[in-house]
C-alpha cells in the first residue's frame, strides 16, 4: 500500500480526476504507468507522434481520428488528466452512480459516449456530420471492397435515414435519436484493467 | 435409418391391418384414426419386448374396435407366418398382400406421421401453446398415445432406446443448433458459457450425487442399493440441461441476447459435457469402488478434457472439410446441401468411434462451417440447408418429446421411492440456483456488462432436463446398477416436472421479473456504421491504454480469419462481398424495392415505375450523356460530381444511367442479377437467433424476397399484357390482395406519413426508426418534389385524371434541364426509391470489386425484375417529348 500511495502522489490532482472520471485509484495508477510509457521523453505530456508509434493504432482504419480525439482542444499535446478524461468515455457505464444523480455527468454516461462517437465523425467540429464527413468515415472503414459510387449512395442513404430536419447533415440530436436503440453502454465500453 | 425402431414387429399388427382393411368402409372415422395410432405405436416397439406379450395383447383390441376383433379372431392362425407370400401358391396372384415386406419402413413412417400430427394439432391451438410450451404438450400427447398402447397391450411395447436416440434423433437437433448458432454472440460470451457448461455441469453432477448419497447415509430414502459412485453417475446424467423448452419461451418473449445465448450455449455444450461426464463415471462404476485410486481419478479427469476437446477438434476438422468441399461443388448444386448433413453426421460418428464427445463434435462442426458454406454455396442450396436442417431437427424433436411421454406409461419403470424422487427434484433445483448464482458472481467480476440478478434467476430456472438425461438413464447397465428403474423413473419425473411445470411458469416468470427484452432491431445504416466504428475505436482505445483485451483479441482473430481462413475456405467470388455496412445497404435497398412495389400495388398499378424510369432516363440521357456515359472512369467522375454538388444528384443519375446503358448495350437480360444476388447476400450477415421450431429470422427476409420476385414478375407480366390489351391473369389480382394485407404496417406508416405531412412534418418526432422517417419523406416528396401524379393518386386522385402521367412528367422534364431546387434535394429519395439500387449495379460494372463472372447473371436478373420491359415504354415518350 505504501508504494501505491507514493506513486499515487505522483499523479497530479488524483482525487479530482477520480471524482470526475469515475476511475478507481487502481485504474488511475495503471493508466498513469501507461501514460509514462507512452511519454518516452518524460515531458509530462503526449504528442500525436507518441500515439502514432503504436503499431496497432497505425493499422486501425480510424486510428488517426482517435488520435485526433485526444487533441480535440486544438493543442498538440495532451497531459495526463486530459488523457484520462478521454479514456474515461470508455468506462462501462456506472449504473449505480448515475442513479444517485450526483454532481455532473460522468464521461462514461451514454450521452457523453455518444458525443465522443459523434466527434469522431464530425471532423470540422461544426456540430453536424455532413455528407462529406460521412463519406470519409465510410471510405476509411469500408476499404477496397466497396466502390466509390456505392460509398456515396451509402452515405446518402445514411444521411437520409437520420436527417430529420432535412438540412442534409446529421446533427448531434439526430445522431442520438437514430442510435437510440443501440446498446451504447456495451458497445462503447472497454473493461479497463485494474 | 429408422429400422431400429421396428426391429421387433408384432405380428398382431398384420392381423389388425388385414382385418381392418375390408371393413374399413363400415366404420371409418374414429376407428380408423384410433387403429392407425395404435398400430403405429405398437409397431414401433423397440427391441427387447417379448413377442408373445404383444400377441397375447391382441385381445385387448377387442374392446376398442369390434370390427378389428372379428378380424383378429379369424386371422389369428396366420400370424406366425410372414404374410401371404409364404403360403403355397396355387395360381398366379394378380396382387398379393405383402405387409411383412414393408412393415418396418411402413411403421417408421407411420410413427413419424403420428408424431407430427400431434404437433399439428398442438400448433393449431395458439391460445394453448401461448400458455403451455409445445414440448410439454407433446409429452402430454405422448402420455395419451402411451396410454392407448398400454390399454391395448397391457405392457409398454415401446421405449425410446439410447441407440435410436443418440444415433438417429439427437444428431440433427444438435447440428441444427450448431449451424444456426449466432456465432458472434456465442464467442463474445464464450467465457461465461464455458464456465457454466463445464464447471456448472460438474458442480450439478457432483453436488446432486453427493447430496443424495449423504441423504441415503442419513437414512432418508430407506433401503437402496446405490453406492457413492452410482450416485455420482446418476448426478451426472441429471445434469444434462435441455434447451428446447426454454428457448421456445425465450423466443416468444424475446429476452435479451446475452441471456439468450447464455442459456442456449450453456445447454448445448452442457449436453456434450454431460455425456462425457457420464461416460467417465460409468467407467468408474464398472471399475468398481475399491480399484479406484488417485491415478484412476486423474485419468478420469484427463479423459474428461481429452474427450471434450478432442470431440470439438474433430468437429472443427469436419467443419473445415465441409467448407473446403463446398468451394468446389459448383457443378453439383443440387446435392451440395447433402454434404453438410452427411459430413456433419460423419463428424458425429467419427467422434463417437474415437470415443470422443460426439455432441460437441457436431456442434462445432455446424458452427465452424456455417459462415463459409453460406458464402460458398449457391443461394438456393443455403436455403435448402436451412430448411432441411430445421425440418430434420424439428421433426426429431417432436418425436423425442412424444416418445418421452410414451415412455412414462410403463409399469416396469415405475419404482416409487418418495424420498429419492423428491430429494432429487429438490436438489436439482436448489443446486442449479446455487451453481448459477455462484458462477455468475465470479463471472460478473470480469464481465463488462454484468449479468443482472433477474437474468440469473431466469438462467437458473431455465435449467430444464430433457431427453438427453432420459437417454442416458436408459443407457444405465442394470447389472451394475441395481436400482436402474428407480433412476429412470426419477429422471422421467424430473424431466416432466421441469419441462411441464417450469416450462409453463417460465413465461409468466419472465414477464413478471421484467427481464430485459431484446430491442427490436431495425437496421439502419448509420447504426451499422457507428457500430463498426465502435469496434475500431475500442481496439484503438485498448491499444492506447495498453491492455490486451477482448477487442484486441477479436480484431486479431478477425484479421487472421479474413486473411487466412477466408482465403482458404471461401470461394474467391464469395470473399469479396462480406462487408456488413454494405450488406445493410443491400437490405435497405431491398426493403425499398419492396415498399415500392407494395406502394404500387396499393395504388393499383406499377405504372409509375415505368413513367419515372422513362423520365429519368431522359434526363440523364439528355444531360449527362456527354460527360458521363462516355467517361471511362465512372467512379472518379461520380466522386467529382458529388463533391461539387452537381445540379443533378449523382445517385439517381447513376442508376438510370446504368439502366439506360444496359438497355442500350442490349445487356438488359443481364441487368437484374446483381440485385438478386445482393438481396440474398445480405442475409448472410444477418444475425440469426436460434429457433427450434420456427424459422422466423429468415422468414422475413425470405418472404420479402419471394414476394418481391413474384410480384415483380407478375406485375411486369400484367404490364405487358395490359399494354397489349390482354387481361391480366387472375392470380395477379389475388396476389395483390394478399400483399396488401401483409403490408398493413407499412400502409399504416404511409397514412401516418400523410397526416404528419399535412400537419407539421418536421416535428414528426416519431422515434420509431430512421427507416419509417425516411419512408414518410419519400412519399411526401414523391408528391411534392417530382409531382408525379401517378405516384400519389391517393393524395389527390384528380391529378391522375387531369394530367396523364407522362404529360406531367414531360412537363417537368422539358421545363427544366436541371430540376428545381426542391426536386434536387429530394431526388435521391424520390418516388423511385429503386434508384438507390443503382450503385450496386454500377459497382459491378465499373470496377472489378466484384468478380467478373457474376456480372452477366447479375444484370440479367436486374432487368428481368426491376425494369419493366425497358425498350417498349421508352421510345414513344422519347419521340413525343424529347
Amino acid at each position: 500500500m505504501g508504494s501505491s500511495s507514493s506513486s499515487r502522489n505522483k499523479i497530479p490532482n488524483a482525487q479530482e480526476l477520480m471524482h470526475q472520471t469515475g476511475f478507481s485509484s487502481a485504474h488511475l495508477l495503471r493508466l498513469h504507468d501507461r501514460f509514462e510509457s507512452l511519454d518516452r521523453d518524460n515531458r509530462g505530456y503526449l504528442s500525436p507522434d507518441d500515439f502514432e508509434v503504436l503499431g496497432g493504432l497505425a493499422m486501425n482504419p480510424i486510428g488517426g481520428r482517435i488520435i485526433e480525439a485526444f487533441f480535440s482542444s486544438g493543442q498538440d499535446t495532451v497531459d495526463f488528466s486530459s488523457f484520462v478524461r478521454i479514456l474515461a468515455h470508455f468506462r462501462p457505464t456506472d449504473r449505480n452512480r448515475n442513479k444517485e444523480g450526483t454532481q455532473q455527468e460522468l464521461p462514461s454516461s451514454r450521452t457523453r459516449k455518444l458525443k465522443f462517437a459523434f466527434q469522431l465523425y464530425d471532423l470540422d467540429r461544426d456540430g453536424k456530420i455532413s455528407r462529406e464527413e460521412l463519406l470519409q468515415v465510410l471510405r476509411a472503414m469500408l476499404g477496397l471492397q466497396v466502390t466509390e459510387e456505392q460509398l456515396q449512395s451509402i452515405a446518402e442513404r445514411a444521411i437520409q435515414e437520420a436527417d430529420l430536419d432535412k438540412d442534409d447533415a446529421i446533427s448531434f440530436d439526430e445522431f442520438k435519436k437514430s442510435l437510440e436503440k443501440m446498446d451504447i453502454d456495451t458497445k462503447m465500453s472497454v473493461s479497463f484493467l485494474k | 435409418m429408422w429400422n431400429i425402431y421396428v426391429n421387433n414387429l408384432h405380428n398382431s399388427l398384420l392381423i389388425v391391418y388385414k382385418g381392418f382393411y375390408p371393413k374399413m368402409a363400415a366404420s371409418w372415422g374414429f376407428t380408423l384414426l384410433l387403429c392407425v395410432l395404435l398400430m403405429v405405436c405398437r409397431g414401433l416397439s423397440l427391441a427387447g419386448e417379448d413377442p408373445d406379450q404383444t400377441l397375447s395383447s391382441s385381445g385387448q383390441v377387442k374392446a376398442l374396435s369390434p370390427e378389428i376383433d372379428n378380424a383378429l379372431g379369424s386371422n389369428h392362425g396366420t400370424t406366425g407366418e410372414s404374410g401371404h407370400a409364404v403360403e403355397p401358391i396355387t395360381t398366379l396372384p394378380i396382387v398379393s398382400w405383402k405387409w411383412h415386406h414393408v412393415t418396418t419402413p411402413y411403421l417408421v413412417a407411420l410413427w413419424i406421421l403420428v408424431s407430427w400430427l400431434c404437433k399439428l394439432v398442438i400448433e393449431a391451438n395458439h391460445h394453448v401453446t401461448s400458455v403451455i410450451p409445445e414440448s410439454a404438450l407433446l409429452i402430454c400427447f405422448g402420455f395419451i398415445l402411451g396410454g392407448m398402447i398400454w390399454a391395448a397391450d397391457k405392457v409398454q411395447t415401446f421405449r425410446l432406446t439410447p441407440t435410436v436416440f443418440f444415433f438417429y434423433l439427437l444428431p440433427q437437433v444438435i447440428l441444427d443448433a450448431g449451424y444456426h448458432m449466432p456465432n458472434k454472440l456465442f464467442f463474445t460470451n464464450l467465457g461465461g458459457i464455458l464456465v457454466h457448461a463445464v464447471i456448472g455441469t460438474c458442480w450439478n453432477a457432483a453436488s446432486l450425487g453427493l447430496s443424495l448419497w449423504g441423504c441415503q447415509m442419513g437414512g432418508a430414502m430407506g433401503d437402496l442399493d446405490i453406492g457413492l459412485l452410482q450416485y455420482l453417475l446418476f448426478g451426472s446424467l441429471m445434469a444434462a440441461v435441455d434447451p428446447v423448452a426454454v428457448i421456445a419461451v425465450f423466443e416468444q418473449v424475446h429476452v435479451n441476447d446475452v441471456l439468450f445465448i447464455m442459456v442456449f450455449g450453456e445447454s448445448l455444450l452442457n449436453d456434450g459435457v454431460t455425456v462425457v461426464l457420464f461416460n467417465v463415471f460409468d467407467a468408474f462404476v464398472s471399475l468398481g469402488g475399491p480399484k479406484i485410486d488417485a491415478a484412476e481419478i486423474i485419468k478420469g479427469i484427463v479423459s474428461f478434457f481429452v474427450v471434450a476437446f478432442g470431440g470439438s477438434l474433430v468437429g472443427l476438422v469436419f467443419g473445415l472439410l465441409i467448407s473446403l468441399l463446398t468451394r468446389c461443388t459448383k457443378n453439383i448444386q443440387i446435392i451440395e446441401p447433402g454434404f453438410i448433413f452427411v459430413l456433419g453426421y460423419l463428424s458425429y460418428l467419427t467422434a463417437e468411434m474415437l470415443s470422443l464427445s460426439a455432441i460437441l463434435s457436431i456442434v462445432f462442426c455446424g458452427m465452424c462451417c456455417q459462415k463459409y458454406i453460406n458464402a460458398n454455396m449457391d443461394e438456393n442450396s443455403v436455403q435448402t440447408v436451412r430448411y432441411s436442417m430445421k425440418a430434420f431437427a424439428n421433426g426429431s424433436e417432436t418425436i423425442i418429446f412424444v416418445f418421452l411421454g410414451i415412455s412414462a406409461i410403463d409399469k416396469v419403470i415405475w419404482v416409487w421411492n418418495t424420498g429419492f424422487i423428491l430429494l432429487t427434484l429438490l436438489f436439482v433445483l436448489v443446486y442449479r440456483f446455487i451453481g448459477v448464482f455462484f458462477l455468475t458472481w465470479i463471472l460478473n467480476r470480469y464481465r463488462l456488462v454484468p449479468l443482472e440478478f433477474v437474468d440469473q434467476v431466469i438462467m437458473s430456472y431455465g435449467g430444464l432436463r430433457g431427453a438427453v438425461a432420459y437417454g442416458l438413464a436408459v443407457m444405465l447397465d442394470e447389472n451394475k446398477i441395481k436400482e436402474k428403474n428407480l433412476m429412470v423413473c426419477t429422471t422421467l419425473i424430473v424431466v416432466y416436472f421441469t419441462v411441464i411445470l417450469q416450462g409453463i411458469t417460465m413465461k409468466p416468470l419472465v414477464m413478471w421479473l421484467k427481464v430485459k427484452r431484446a430491442a427490436v432491431t431495425e437496421v439502419s445504416l448509420l447504426e451499422k456504421l457507428t457500430n463498426k466504428m465502435f469496434n475500431h475505436t475500442l481496439v484503438a482505445i485498448e491499444d492506447i491504454s495498453g491492455q490486451i483485451g477482448h477487442n484486441y483479441m477479436r480484431s486479431k482473430w478477425k484479421y487472421f480469419e479474413e486473411n487466412w481462413m477466408s482465403w482458404i475456405l471461401m470461394k474467391p467470388s464469395a470473399r469479396k462481398k462480406q462487408d456488413q455496412v454494405f450488406d445493410v445497404f443491400h437490405q435497405l435497398n431491398l426493403k425499398d424495392a419492396m415498399e415500392y412495389v407494395t406502394e404500387g400495388e396499393r395504388r393499383g398499378s406499377l405504372e409509375f415505375v415505368r413513367n419515372e424510369n422513362s423520365i429519368i432516363d431522359f434526363k440523364k440521357k439528355s444531360e449527362s450523356e456527354s460527360f458521363d456515359i462516355n467517361n471511362a472512369n465512372m467512379s472518379n467522375d461520380h466522386g467529382a460530381m458529388s463533391t461539387t454538388r452537381d445540379p443533378i444528384p449523382s445517385v439517381s443519375l447513376e442508376m438510370h444511367e446504368q439502366i439506360m446503358k444496359a438497355v442500350r448495350e442490349a445487356e438488359a437480360i443481364n441487368a437484374h442479377h446483381l440485385l438478386d444476388q445482393h438481396l440474398y447476400k445480405s442475409r448472410k450477415q444477418h444475425r440469426h437467433r436460434f429457433s427450434r421450431s420456427h424459422f422466423d429470422i429468415n422468414r422475413d427476409e425470405k418472404e420479402v424476397q419471394e414476394i418481391f420476385q413474384r410480384t415483380m414478375r407478375n406485375r411486369l407480366k400484367s404490364f405487358t399484357s395490359a399494354k397489349m390489351g390482354v387481361k391480366p391473369p387472375k392470380t395477379i389480382v389475388k396476389h395483390t390482395q394478399k400483399e396488401q394485407q401483409q403490408k398493413m404496417p407499412n400502409g399504416k406508416s404511409m397514412d401516418k406519413a400523410k397526416t404528419s405531412y399535412s400537419g407539421d412534418e418536421g416535428s414528426e418526432g416519431d422515434s420509431a426508426s430512421g427507416y419509417d422517417q425516411s419512408y414518410m419523406r419519400a412519399t411526401y416528396r414523391a408528391g411534392a418534389g417530382i409531382e408525379n401524379p401517378a405516384f400519389m393518386p391517393d393524395l389527390d386522385p384528380m391529378d391522375l385524371l387531369q394530367i396523364p402521367p407522362w404529360l406531367g412528367e414531360s412537363e417537368l422534364d422539358s421545363s427544366m434541364v436541371a430540376l428545381s431546387h426542391r426536386a434536387q434535394v429530394d431526388l435521391p429519395r424520390t418516388p423511385s426509391n429503386l434508384r438507390r439500387l443503382a450503385p450496386l449495379r454500377i459497382s459491378t460494372r465499373s470496377t472489378d470489386s466484384f468478380t467478373l463472372e457474376n456480372i452477366p447473371d447479375t444484370q440479367q436478373m436486374d432487368s428481368d425484375q426491376l425494369q419493366p420491359p425497358p425498350p417498349p415504354p421508352r421510345p414513344p415518350r422519347d419521340d413525343g417529348y424529347v
